[in-house]
C-alpha cells in the first residue's frame, strides 16, 4: 500500500507538468493576444505596445517562455500581474483564505447533509420520505446557483435586512461578535454552495446504496438476525462508501469551480473571482497561475480518492 | 461579463485618441429626487473637523487593481488613486477648472496663458507637503511629465502628452507647460482625472521600461486627503487620513474603504436598498429596475445624474465596406453605395426613434436622455435649434417619402432599391444588453422605412481593438454604435472625429478617430477658426455651428446623451458631493461629510 | 467455480420458463413501463421536446416582436407566460430557448457519455490499456473544469463565431468544451465497475465458454456497469443546461439576442421583484426537464439492473 501511494505521488508530478504545458500552450496559441487590452486602447502607440511586449518577455517564442515560467513557478514565483503590477502569488495568498473558508465549510455542510439523506432515501426506497428527499435533491441542482443566490439576497438582505451580501475580507475573527459578523456574511454563500453540492451527493449516495442493498451479503447479514441499523451502517454503508468517497474527493475541485459563481454573487474576494476578473482583463499571468492552483488541487484530491479506493475496497489489488 | 478593459476616465478625452466609454453602455435610471449637481455642490461646506466622521464605504463593482492614475486600466483605478494623487486642477461640472495643487487657474485674461494658446504658466500653492512630509515642488510635476510622456512607460494617460512640447519647473512654485502648436484646450496636460502628479523621489526608479514592475504603484505617496493603509488588488483599498494634508479641517471621514467586486445590480441594491454602502459607482442597471429602487419610500440613495459630452451615437459609413473590394475595403477613397446619398442618410435619421430608446432603456433621464446634438456640454456650446431639424424628428412616413422621392422603391420583400442597389445595412456594436435592445428597436423602425437590417454584436474587447477587422475603427459595416465624449473644449475632439485629416485608414494604421470617414470642407473651416479664436463667445458660436453641420448633414446620428462619467448612487446622508461630468467621481472627497 | 455454474444454470433456467424469451432491452422496457414516475418523466420530456420543436412554428408571436405598451406584463391569454421588459412574448422566447438549451444538454451528454464509457471500458477490461488510459483520464481530471471552460470560451469564442456564425459557433464550442471536460467521471465509474466486475465469477464463466472480448464487454459487463453511468448521464443533462446558463451569467454564453433558458433566467434575475413571471417560466422549464430526465434515468437503472429482474 505504501509503495502504491509513493508511486501515485511520483506519477502526479509528470501529470502536473503535462497540465501546465497543455494550459500554457492553449494560452499561448489562442487567437487572442494576451496584450489585447493594451491593443484595445487606441491611445497606446504600436511602438509602445511592442515595448511592453519586450519588457514582459512576450516577444520570445512561447516554448521558451513556458520553460522560464515553469521553472520560476517551481520556485514559487508566479510572475507579475499585468493589471496591478503586483506579484501574482501575493494576489493569490490574499484571496485563498476566503475561498478555503467558504468552500470548505460549504462542502462539509453538503457532506453532512447528503450522507444521511442519501442513506435514508435508499433504505426507505419509494416511501414518502424518499420522494421528499429526492424531489428536494432534484430541485437543488435544477436551479442555477446564481438564481438561488439572488433569491436568498432578496429575502434575507433586502426584505428582512438580516444579512449582508457584501463580503468583507478585512474582517478579523477575534471575539464572539466578530465571529457572528463573519457567520452572517458567509452563511449565504455557504448555503448556496453547500445545498447545491448536497443535492448531487445525495443522489450519488442513494444510487450507490441501492447498488448494494439487494446484494447477497446484505441478505446474509439480515438472515443472521442483525438489526436493520447495523446492517445498513456497518455493511451496506461501508461498501457503498467506496464510490461515494471517491466522488466526494473528486468533487472538491468541482466545488472550487462552483465557488466562481458564488463568489461573484456575494462579492467574496476569492481565487474564483480573481480568475473571472483576470480573464475579463486578459491578465494572463494571473489566469495561468490560478488555473495551475486549481490543477494542483485537483491532482491532490484525485490521489486522495485513489488511496481511499485502495483502502476501502480490499478486492481491488494494486501491484 | 462585459468588463471593458480600457474604459477609463471617460469624461475627458484625448486629442484625436478617441475614447469610447462605450463599454459602460448599460442603461441606468435616475431618481426624480436626484439632486442637480449644483444643488449638491451648494449643500457642501461641511463645518466639521478633520476625522470627525467614521468610515466611508464606497463600492466599485469593478475592483481597483492599481493606484497609479497613469497606469490605470479603468475609471476605477483613476478614481481610487484620486484620493491620494492630485492634479494641478480639477474640472467642475461646468467644465471649468478648480485649483487643487495650483494656486490659481491660468487664463488668457490673467496673462498666464499666451495669446497663441501655446504657453501655460501654473502658479502652485506654496508650502505643500507629500504624505511622507517632504516638500512638494514644481519639479515633481515636471518629473511626472517625464514619466507619463515617455513612450516606454506606456502610460494609459499618454494621450494627454499629444502636442505637449515640454513641462518645466521655472522655480519651485512655478510650472510652465508649452504646447508645440496652438492648443485651444490649454488645460490638456495636468488637469483632471489624467493629470495626477507623482512624487519624483518615489517614482524616479519607475520611468520607462521599469514602469511595468513598480511596487510604488500599489502604495503611492501623494498630496491628497488620504493615503493607503492596506491594498488588496482586485478586492479592497483601505485609506487613512494623510496627516500632511493641506487643509487642517479636512477630510471629514477618518477612514475610507473602496470595496470591489460583484455587478452593478448588487451595487445598486447595496446603496439604495440595504444602505450597506455610502457611495456606489456606475449603477448601470436597467431603468425599469433602478427607478423604483431609487424612488421607493425607504430608498437610501440619490442617483447622481450630471451630463457631459458622452453621447451614444450611430456612425454612418461614408466609405464602402464591401468585402469584394479586398484591400480597398472601407478605405476613405471608396464611396458607400447608398450612404453617400444624403437622402438615404436623412431617411435613416428620420426613422430613428431616440425618444423610445431614452424612455425604455435609459430611464428617461436616469442614465441618459435623448439628444440630437453631438456637443451636449458645456451649456454655452450646446446648439439650441437642432431639435427643430427634420432629421431630428422621428417620423417613419417622412423617411419613406424621402426615399421614395429620391427614387428608392420598395421591392417585393419590402426592401427599397435603386439601380440594383439594395438598402441592406449591417449594424455593428458591442455585446451589451442595452445596446442589443437598442439595436432591436432601431431595426424594427428602419425595416419599416425600407431598409434591410442585419444586426451584429462584437465583444467590447474586440470592438475597440485597433487591429481587429470587427473593430469600430476598421468599420467593415454600414452603421455602428458606441459612446464617445470630448474635452470641455471640444476642438480637438471634433477635428479628431469628423475632420478630413482624421479619416481612419490602413495608411494610418487605423489609428485616427474619424471612423465614418466623413469629410466636409465647411466643417474643417470652422475647426480651423476654433484653433485661433480667443473670444469665448465667438468660440461657443463656432462650436454650435460645427455641431449643426454634422447633424444636418447626418455625418452622425446622436441618440442619447449619457450621464458622465458614470451614473453613481450616493447615500442620502452624504453631503458635500459635487459630481462633475468632466472629472473623477471622487474628485472632491475631502469635502464630503455625513 | 461452483457459484459460476449456479449462475449459469440459473440463467438457463429462466430462459427455459414458459414465458417467451425477451431480449435484455425488451425486458428493460417491460420493467420501465411498470415505473409510473419514469413513464411520467418520459411523457413530460417528450411533450416538452415536441413543444420546443414545433411550438415556434405554430405560435403567432416571434422572439423579437417589441411592444413597449405590453412590457413586463404578467401571464394573459395573449401572452400565456407574460412579456419581458421590451414587451416580447415570453412563451415564444421560452420555446425557442428550449431548443437551444435541450440541444446543448443532450448533445453534450451524449458525446461525453460515449467517450467516457468507451475509455472506461477499455481501461477496465484490458489491463494493458489501463495505465495509459487512466493516465490520460487523470490528466483530464486534473484539468480544472469550470476555470478551463471559462478560459477556453474566452479565448476561442471570437474565432469560432467568426468562422461558423455566432449561434452555431457558440453551440459547437459549448457542447465541445462541456463534453471534452466531462467524460472523465464516467470513464472512472465505468472502469471501477469493470475492475470489480471482470473478477466476478460470471465473467470468468463467460470467458471459459469461449466468449470473445467484445461479447464479454458488451453483453456481460457493460449492462452491469451501466447504472452508475445512467445516473451520471441524467445528472449530466441538467448539468450541461446549467453550465450553459452559468456561462451566460458570466457573460461568456450565447449572444444576448439568442434566448436560451439560462440566458432568459440571467436576463430576468434583476426583475425578480417586479416581474416574477419572467424568471419563473424558464426556471420551471429547467427544473421540469432535469426532473423528468432524472426520473427516466432512475427508471432505466431499475430496468437495466440484472439483479432486479422478474
Amino acid at each position: 500500500m505504501g509503495r502504491y501511494i509513493v508511486r501515485r505521488l511520483l506519477i502526479a508530478i509528470p501529470t502536473l507538468i503535462a497540465i501546465s504545458f497543455v494550459m500554457y500552450a492553449i494560452l499561448a496559441l489562442a487567437p487572442i493576444d494576451p496584450l489585447s487590452q493594451f491593443g484595445a486602447d487606441p491611445r497606446i502607440p504600436p511602438e509602445a505596445r511592442e515595448h511592453i511586449r519586450h519588457a514582459l518577455g512576450l516577444d520570445q517564442p512561447w516554448p521558451i517562455r513556458y520553460v522560464k515560467w515553469v521553472t520560476a513557478m517551481a520556485q514559487g514565483d508566479f510572475g507579475v500581474s499585468f493589471m496591478s503590477h503586483s506579484s501574482v502569488s501575493d494576489l493569490i495568498w490574499q484571496r485563498l483564505p476566503n475561498t478555503l473558508w467558504v468552500v470548505g465549510v460549504a462542502y462539509i455542510v453538503s457532506v453532512v447533509v447528503a450522507l444521511p439523506a442519501g442513506v435514508i432515501s435508499a433504505v426507505r426506497r419509494n416511501a414518502a420520505l424518499d420522494h421528499v428527499i429526492s424531489t428536494l435533491a432534484y430541485a437543488g441542482f435544477s436551479f442555477p446557483t446564481f438564481f438561488t443566490g439572488l433569491v436568498l439576497i432578496l429575502i434575507f438582505s433586502i426584505h428582512f435586512h438580516w444579512l449582508t451580501f457584501l463580503y468583507d475580507s478585512n474582517l478579523q475573527v477575534h471575539d464572539i461578535p466578530s465571529f457572528i459578523a463573519e457567520l452572517k456574511q458567509a452563511i449565504m454563500p455557504i448555503a448556496v454552495l453547500g445545498l447545491f453540492d448536497a443535492a448531487i451527493l445525495t443522489r450519488y449516495t442513494r444510487a450507490s446504496m441501492l447498488e448494494n442493498l439487494p446484494l447477497d451479503y446484505v441478505r446474509t447479514a439480515h438472515s443472521k438476525g442483525l438489526r436493520e441499523s447495523v446492517v445498513v451502517i456497518s455493511h451496506v454503508l461501508r461498501n457503498s462508501l467506496i464510490p461515494v468517497v471517491t466522488l466526494i474527493a473528486l468533487g472538491v475541485p468541482a466545488v472550487f469551480g462552483g465557488a466562481i459563481v458564488t463568489e461573484q454573487i456575494f462579492h467574496v474576494p476569492g481565487i474564483g473571482a480573481l480568475l473571472v476578473d483576470s480573464i475579463g482583463t486578459g491578465d494572463t499571468p494571473v489566469v495561468a497561475a490560478v488555473v495551475m492552483i486549481f490543477a494542483v488541487l485537483q491532482v491532490l484530491f484525485n490521489l486522495f480518492a485513489d488511496v481511499c479506493y485502495a483502502v476501502l475496497d480490499p478486492r481491488i489489488k494494486y501491484s | 461579463m462585459e468588463i471593458p478593459t480600457w474604459q477609463r476616465a471617460s469624461a475627458i478625452v484625448g486629442t484625436f485618441g478617441i475614447l469610447l466609454t462605450a463599454a459602460c453602455g448599460s442603461a441606468t435610471p435616475a431618481a426624480s429626487s436626484a439632486p442637480s449637481a449644483s444643488a449638491a455642490a451648494s449643500s457642501a461646506a461641511p463645518k466639521a473637523q478633520r476625522g470627525a466622521g467614521g468610515d466611508l464605504k464606497i463600492l466599485y463593482w469593478q475592483a481597483v487593481t492599481i493606484l497609479n492614475p497613469h497606469q490605470a486600466t479603468g475609471t476605477k483605478d483613476n478614481d481610487a488613486s484620486r484620493l491620494i494623487i492630485e492634479p494641478l486642477a480639477a474640472f467642475d461640472n461646468d467644465g471649468k477648472p478648480v485649483p487643487v495643487l495650483a494656486a490659481e487657474i491660468p487664463t488668457v485674461a490673467n496673462g498666464e496663458v499666451s495669446k497663441d494658446f501655446k504657453t501655460v504658466t501654473w502658479k502652485l500653492k506654496p508650502g505643500l507637503k507629500w504624505s511622507d512630509g517632504t516638500p512638494f515642488t514644481a519639479d515633481d510635476a515636471a518629473f511626472t511629465y517625464t514619466y507619463q510622456c515617455d513612450p516606454k512607460t506606456a502610460a494609459s494617460t499618454d494621450d494627454r502628452c499629444d502636442g505637449v512640447q515640454s513641462v518645466t519647473a521655472k522655480d519651485p512654485n512655478t510650472l510652465v507647460v508649452t504646447y508645440k502648436d496652438t492648443q485651444p484646450f490649454f488645460y490638456q496636460w495636468g488637469v483632471g482625472t489624467e493629470g495626477g502628479v507623482l512624487q519624483k523621489a518615489q517614482y524616479s526608479a519607475c520611468v520607462g521600461d521599469k514602469a511595468k514592475n513598480c511596487p510604488a504603484d500599489l502604495k503611492p505617496i501623494g498630496t491628497g486627503p488620504y493615503m493607503v493603509q492596506d491594498f488588496k488588488p482586485g478586492d479592497v483599498v483601505d485609506y487613512v487620513i494623510n496627516p500632511n494634508y493641506r487643509d487642517p479641517n479636512k477630510p471629514f471621514f477618518k477612514t475610507v474603504q473602496i470595496k470591489g467586486g460583484g455587478d452593478a445590480n448588487a451595487a445598486a441594491r447595496a446603496v439604495c436598498q440595504t444602505g450597506d454602502i455610502d457611495y456606489g459607482w456606475n449603477l448601470q442597471v436597467e431603468a425599469t429596475i433602478l427607478k423604483p429602487m431609487a424612488a421607493a419610500a425607504d430608498s437610501k440613495c440619490n442617483i447622481l445624474t450630471q451630463y457631459g459630452t458622452s453621447v451614444e451615437r450611430l456612425v454612418v459609413n461614408f466609405a464602402n465596406p464591401d468585402p469584394s473590394l479586398g484591400a480597398k475595403r472601407s478605405e476613405p477613397d471608396t464611396k458607400h453605395p447608398f450612404f453617400s446619398d444624403s437622402h438615404v442618410r436623412r431617411a435613416l435619421a428620420m426613422a430613428t426613434d431616440r425618444k423610445a430608446i431614452a424612455d425604455q432603456l435609459y430611464g428617461a433621464g436616469l442614465a441618459g436622455k435623448d439628444s440630437c446634438n453631438i456637443i451636449t456640454a458645456p451649456e454655452a456650446m450646446v446648439a439650441k435649434d437642432s431639435s427643430g431639424f427634420d432629421v431630428c424628428k422621428f417620423d417613419v412616413n417622412a423617411a419613406m417619402k424621402e426615399l421614395q422621392d429620391d427614387g428608392w422603391v420598395a421591392g417585393p420583400d419590402g426592401v427599397r432599391a435603386k439601380g440594383g442597389v439594395k438598402l441592406a445595412i449591417t449594424f455593428n456594436t458591442t455585446v451589451n444588453s442595452v445596446r442589443q435592445k437598442t439595436q432591436d428597436i432601431l431595426k424594427q423602425d428602419w425595416t419599416k422605412a425600407g431598409f434591410q437590417v442585419t444586426l451584429k454584436s462584437t465583444p467590447a474587447s474586440t470592438f475597440f481593438t485597433n487591429t481587429s477587422p470587427e473593430g469600430a475603427n476598421h468599420f467593415f459595416a454600414d452603421v455602428e454604435m458606441y459612446t464617445n465624449s470630448g474635452d470641455p473644449d471640444p476642438t480637438s475632439y471634433m477635428s479628431g472625429s469628423w475632420g478630413c485629416d482624421a479619416r481612419t485608414s490602413s495608411a494610418n494604421n487605423w489609428q485616427k478617430g474619424n471612423y465614418g470617414r466623413y469629410c466636409n470642407p465647411d466643417f474643417d473651416k470652422i475647426i480651423a477658426q476654433l484653433r485661433t479664436e480667443t473670444d469665448q463667445n465667438k468660440r461657443d458660436q463656432l462650436v454650435q455651428q460645427a455641431n449643426d453641420i454634422l447633424i444636418k448633414d447626418v455625418a452622425i446620428i446622436p441618440l442619447i446623451t449619457r450621464v458622465a462619467p458614470t451614473p453613481d448612487g450616493a447615500s442620502k446622508q452624504l453631503k458635500g458631493l459635487a459630481p462633475s461630468a468632466w472629472d473623477s467621481s471622487l474628485w472632491n472627497i475631502a469635502d464630503w461629510s455625513k | 467455480m461452483t457459484t459460476a455454474q449456479v449462475e449459469l444454470s440459473g440463467s438457463i433456467a429462466v430462459d427455459a420458463l414458459s414465458r417467451p424469451a425477451r431480449s435484455l432491452w425488451g425486458d428493460a422496457w417491460y420493467t420501465f413501463t411498470r415505473d409510473k414516475l419514469a413513464l411520467a418523466g418520459l411523457f413530460t420530456l417528450t411533450f416538452i421536446v415536441l413543444a420546443v420543436l414545433f411550438g415556434p412554428l405554430i405560435w403567432p408571436h416571434t422572439i423579437s416582436d417589441i411592444d413597449f405598451k405590453a412590457s413586463l406584463q404578467g401571464p394573459s391569454l395573449d401572452h400565456p407566460m407574460g412579456t419581458d421588459d421590451l414587451g416580447r412574448d415570453l412563451l415564444a422566447r421560452v420555446l425557442y430557448g428550449g431548443r437551444v438549451s435541450i440541444a446543448v444538454g443532450i448533445t453534450a451528454v451524449l458525446v461525453s457519455i460515449t467517450l467516457g464509457t468507451a475509455i472506461g471500458a477499455f481501461a477496465g477490461y484490458f489491463s494493458k490499456l489501463d495505465n495509459p488510459l487512466m493516465r490520460l483520464t487523470d490528466l483530464f481530471l486534473s484539468l480544472p473544469v469550470l476555470p478551463l471552460l471559462l478560459v477556453l470560451v474566452y479565448l476561442f469564442r471570437d474565432t469560432l463565431t467568426r468562422t461558423i456564425g455566432p449561434v452555431v459557433g457558440i453551440f459547437v464550442m459549448i457542447v465541445g468544451v462541456i463534453s471534452i471536460l466531462n467524460w472523465m467521471p464516467v470513464a472512472r465509474l465505468v472502469r471501477a465497475s469493470f475492475l470489480s466486475l471482470r473478477q466476478r465469477e460470471f465473467v470468468e464463466a463467460a470467458r471459459c465458454v469461449g466468449s470473445s472480448d467484445a461479447r464479454i464487454i458488451f453483453r456481460h459487463i457493460l449492462p452491469n456497469a451501466l447504472s452508475p453511468v445512467l445516473v451520471a448521464a441524467t445528472i449530466g443533462v441538467g448539468g450541461a443546461i446549467l453550465t450553459e446558463s452559468t456561462l451566460s451569467f458570466l457573460g461568456l454564453g450565447f449572444p444576448p439576442d439568442t434566448p436560451t433558458w439560462g440566458r432568459l433566467l440571467y436576463d430576468s434575475q434583476q426583475y425578480l421583484e417586479f416581474a416574477p413571471h419572467w424568471p419563473l417560466f424558464p426556471g420551471l422549464c429547467i427544473f421540469v426537464v432535469v426532473l423528468a430526465v432524472n426520473y427516466i434515468g432512475d427508471g432505466l437503472r431499475d430496468a437495466l439492473d440484472p439483479r432486479r429482474k422478474i
